[in-house]
C-alpha cells in the first residue's frame, strides 16, 4: 500500500525536529505574538456564551452519533446530493482521491484549478499529485498563498503560515508577485493578495474545495472561511469539486446551530467568521452547473476502529488545541512532520498513517505534557490526553518492552502521566538525570532531551510547562 | 478488487464492530435568547465588523439608499431584477441582473445593492439566500461594495431561531461584515477578495 502522505515523507521524529525548531528564536517570537492574541480572543467571545458547555456537549454527542451510525448517514448523504443533482465519489486513500480529482480537472480541459484551503486536500498532497498531472492548482487563501508561494509547509491547521511575520511575508509576496505590496501592513498584504488573485478567479473554470460539514439529509456542503476566496470558487467557476473526509457528517440542518455557534469562536475567536457558503448539489443559473462530491476514507476507518482514538474523528479543525498548546508554541508546526499539528496532529496522524513501523509518527503522541489545555478548549470535548496516554502505550507495545526507546518512552509516559511527577522532575534538575537512574537509558526522547540540551532557552528550563501555562493562559 | 464504494462501507461497518451506542443527544443549551433590542443588538453587533450600520424608518428607505449610494461615490450599481421599485432610486445607474450581467461587466460595478433572507443579532450576521431580493449569489460577490436592506421581521436573535428560518437546499450565504482575514499574525483585517465595504440599512416602522 502506498505511504499516507499525511505526514511528509522524511520528516525526522518529533523529538528531533523540536530540537531543530527550539533554536529558531524568531519562529518562538511570530508564534508566541499570534497565539497570545488568539487566546485572550477566544475567551472573550466564549464567555459570551452562557450556554457554552451544553453546546460543547452537544456537539460531542451529535458527532458521536455520527459516528456510530457512519454507513448510514454516509448512504443518506450521497443520495441527497445525488438527487440535488451532484456526483459522489469514493476514494480509499489519498492516491485514489488525487487521481478522481486530477481526471475531473484535465475532463474540464482546465490547466490551472483555484482551490480553497481545504485540509483534506492538504491530507492527500493533491496539490503535488496535480502539479504532476500538468494542472497548475492556485492557492487562494491568504495563508495558503504564503506557504505556497513561499515554497513553504504549513505550520498551523487554520493560519498555515502563522509561523510568518509580516515582514517575512512582505518578502515572500515581494520575490513571487509581479505587483509587489506597498509594505508589510496587514491591509497592503491583503491587497496584493487580492490583485494577485483576481483574475484568476474570473477566469478559473474548476474549483476545488474541502468542507466543514455536510448535512446527510438534504446533503447541503458547508464552507466556512473569511476572505471570501472561498465564495469566488465556490460561486465563479463552472465545475467544483469538494473533497471531505467522511467523518464531517452532521445528521440534519439543525444540527448545524450547533456548530456554527462553536467553530467560529474557537477557530478564530469571532461571533460568527466573515462568511458562510451552504449550497446543495447544483442551483440553475446561480454558481457551478457540475458538482462533485469527493468522500475520503484515507484511514479514517482504521481510526474508526479503535475505540479510544476514534474521537478524534469528532474533529472539526478549529484549531483552538493548537493556539492553548505549550508544546506547540514552543516548537511550531512543522515539528510534527504533518498538516496536522499541535495536540490534533499528535492523536490524528498517528493513527491515519496506521503504521507501528513508522518512528516518525510513533513520536508524535510524545509531542504533549498532557498539562490538558487542549481538553478544556475543545469544542467536541475531545479527551487528546487521554487519547495520547493511549496511543503512547500501544506504541511501547509495538515496539516491545525490551528495547532502549520503549524503556524511554515508558518512563516518559509514566512521568508525563502524572503532572506532579512531572513537575517535581523538573523542579529536580534535568529530566535525563532523573530518567536515567535505571541506567539504560543514555538518552531521551522529547521533550526531556530539550531542557539539557537546547541553548537557547535560558528561562525555560527554570519552568515547568504546568507552571508556564498557569502564567501564560489567556 | 472491490469497488471504492463498497470497500469504505465494509472498512466502516468493520470498524464499528463493538456497535457502539452513543449517549443521546441532549439539547438543553439556548435556542432562543430574549433580548430587549434585537435590533439595537443586530446593529452593534455588525458595527463590531467594522461594518457601517444605519436605522432607517421604512418611509424614508429610498432616500436614504440615494445618500448611501452618493457617499460612496457610486454611479454604476448592480441590482437583482426583483428588488422593490422604490429602491431604484433616480440618479443611480442601475444594473439589473437580467439578462444575467456577464461576470467582467460586473466587476467593473462600483457596488450592489440588495435585501436578505434573514439576520442574526447575536452574531450581526446577515444571511441571503438568492430569494427575493437578493439575486445570485456573484451579485453580492463580486462587487467591491455592497449596500444591503434588513427590515425588522427578518432579524432572528439566535443562530438556532435564525437556522430554523432558513430552507437549506438554497444555496446559502452568511455575511458578517466585510471580508477580512486573520491569517497574518492572526490579527483581523479587514478587506480581501469579497466586498470590503457592507453598510447596512436596517429598517424599522
Ligand atoms: S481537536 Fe478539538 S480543539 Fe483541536 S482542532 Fe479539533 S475540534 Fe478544535
Amino acid at each position: 500500500m502506498a505511504r499516507n502522505p499525511v505526514t511528509w515523507l522524511g520528516s525526522p521524529t518529533f523529538p528531533k525536529a523540536a530540537h531543530a525548531a527550539l533554536a529558531d528564536t524568531q519562529l518562538r517570537q511570530n508564534l508566541r505574538k499570534a497565539t497570545t492574541t488568539i487566546r485572550g480572543k477566544r475567551a472573550g467571545v466564549v464567555a459570551e456564551l452562557d450556554d457554552w458547555e451544553r453546546l460543547r456537549h452537544a456537539g460531542e454527542s451529535i458527532k458521536d452519533d455520527v459516528l456510530a451510525n457512519l454507513d448510514t448517514y454516509l448512504l443518506r448523504l450521497e443520495e441527497s446530493v445525488t438527487a440535488r443533482g451532484g456526483v459522489v465519489h469514493w476514494a480509499r486513500d489519498a492516491e485514489e482521491a488525487n487521481r478522481i480529482v486530477l481526471d475531473l480537472a484535465r475532463a474540464e480541459g482546465a490547466d490551472e484549478v483555484v482551490k480553497v484551503k481545504s485540509m483534506a486536500t492538504a491530507e492527500t498532497g493533491l496539490n503535488e499529485a496535480l502539479e504532476a498531472g500538468g494542472v497548475r492548482p492556485v492557492e487562494t487563501d491568504l495563508a495558503e498563498l504564503i506557504v505556497q508561494l513561499g515554497h513553504d509547509r504549513p505550520s498551523h491547521i487554520l493560519v498555515p503560515a502563522i509561523h510568518r511575520n509580516r515582514a517575512e511575508i512582505r518578502d515572500v509576496f515581494r520575490r513571487e508577485m509581479a505587483d509587489a505590496p506597498a509594505s508589510d501592513e496587514p491591509r497592503d498584504l491583503a491587497e496584493a493578495a487580492r490583485r494577485h488573485l483576481r483574475r484568476k478567479f474570473l477566469s478559473a473554470k474548476v474549483a476545488i474545495s474541502g468542507a466543514n460539514f455536510a448535512v446527510a439529509d438534504t446533503g447541503s456542503i458547508v464552507v466556512v472561511e473569511s476572505e471570501g476566496n472561498g465564495r469566488m470558487c465556490l460561486t465563479l467557476p463552472d465545475t467544483l469539486i469538494t473533497v471531505m473526509g467522511i467523518e464531517k457528517l452532521v445528521p440534519t440542518w439543525a444540527d448545524l446551530e450547533v456548530f456554527l455557534q462553536l467553530l467560529p469562536r474557537s477557530s478564530t475567536a469571532e461571533r460568527m467568521n466573515p462568511y458562510t457558503s451552504v449550497w446543495s448539489g447544483v442551483t440553475p443559473g446561480d454558481g457551478p452547473q457540475k458538482f462533485h462530491l469527493v468522500l475520503l476514507d484515507n484511514g479514517r476507518t482504521a481510526t474508526l476502529a479503535d475505540t479510544v482514538g476514534r474521537q478524534a474523528l469528532r474533529c472539526i479543525r478549529c484549531s483552538a488545541c493548537l493556539n492553548v498548546c505549550p508544546v506547540y508554541e514552543r516548537t511550531g508546526g512543522q515539528a510534527y512532520g504533518s498538516v496536522y499539528p499541535g495536540p490534533i496532529g499528535a492523536i490524528l496522524a498517528p493513527q491515519l498513517v496506521n503504521d507501528p513501523d513508522d518512528e516518525q509518527a510513533a513520536s508524535l503522541p510524545y509531542a504533549s505534557s498532557l498539562c490538558g489545555a487542549c481538553y478544556e478548549v475543545c469544542p467536541v470535548r475531545i479527551n487528546i490526553p487521554e487519547v495520547l496516554t493511549h496511543l503512547r502505550s500501544e506504541v511501547v507495545q509495538a515496539k516491545g518492552k525490551r528495547t532502549p526507546e520503549a524503556l524511554a518512552m515508558a518512563a516518559a509516559a509514566w512521568m508525563f502521566g502524572d503532572p506532579k511527577r512531572y513537575e517535581a522532575a523538573q523542579r529536580a534538575g534535568s529530566l535525563t538525570r532523573f530518567l536515567a537512574r535505571d541506567g539504560k537509558i543514555s538518552h531521551l526522547p522529547w521533550p526531556g532531551s530539550k531542557w539539557t540540551s537546547s541553548r537557547d532557552l535560558p528561562a525555560v528550563p527554570k519552568e515547568s510547562f504546568r507552571a508556564w501555562w498557569r502564567r501564560n493562559r489567556g | 478488487m472491490a469497488d471504492a464504494r463498497s470497500e469504505i462501507l465494509s472498512r466502516v461497518r468493520g470498524a464499528l464492530a463493538d456497535r457502539p451506542s452513543p449517549a443521546p443527544v441532549v439539547r438543553d443549551y439556548e435556542r432562543t435568547r430574549v433580548v430587549d433590542d434585537p435590533l439595537g443588538l443586530l446593529a452593534e453587533r455588525v458595527a463590531d465588523y467594522q461594518a457601517v450600520v444605519h436605522r432607517v424608518p421604512t418611509a424614508e428607505l429610498p432616500a436614504r439608499i440615494g445618500e448611501c449610494l452618493l457617499a460612496r461615490g457610486a454611479s454604476t450599481v448592480a441590482v437583482p431584477a426583483d428588488v422593490p421599485q422604490p429602491w431604484r432610486v433616480p440618479g443611480v445607474n442601475w444594473l439589473p441582473d437580467e439578462p444575467p450581467v456577464p461576470l467582467t461587466e460586473l466587476d467593473g460595478v462600483d457596488g450592489v445593492l440588495t435585501g436578505c433572507a434573514v439576520a442574526i443579532a447575536e452574531t450581526g450576521t446577515i444571511v441571503l439566500d438568492a430569494g427575493a431580493a437578493q439575486g445570485r449569489r456573484m451579485l453580492s460577490l463580486v462587487p467591491d461594495y455592497h449596500l444591503c436592506v434588513v427590515r425588522a421581521e427578518q432579524v432572528a436573535v439566535s443562530v438556532p431561531e435564525a437556522l430554523a428560518r432558513l430552507d437549506p437546499v438554497r444555496p446559502l450565504t452568511f455575511i458578517s461584515g466585510p471580508s477580512a482575514t486573520s491569517d497574518i499574525e492572526l490579527d483581523r483585517v479587514e478587506g480581501v477578495h469579497g466586498p470590503r465595504t457592507l453598510e447596512v440599512l436596517l429598517v424599522s416602522a
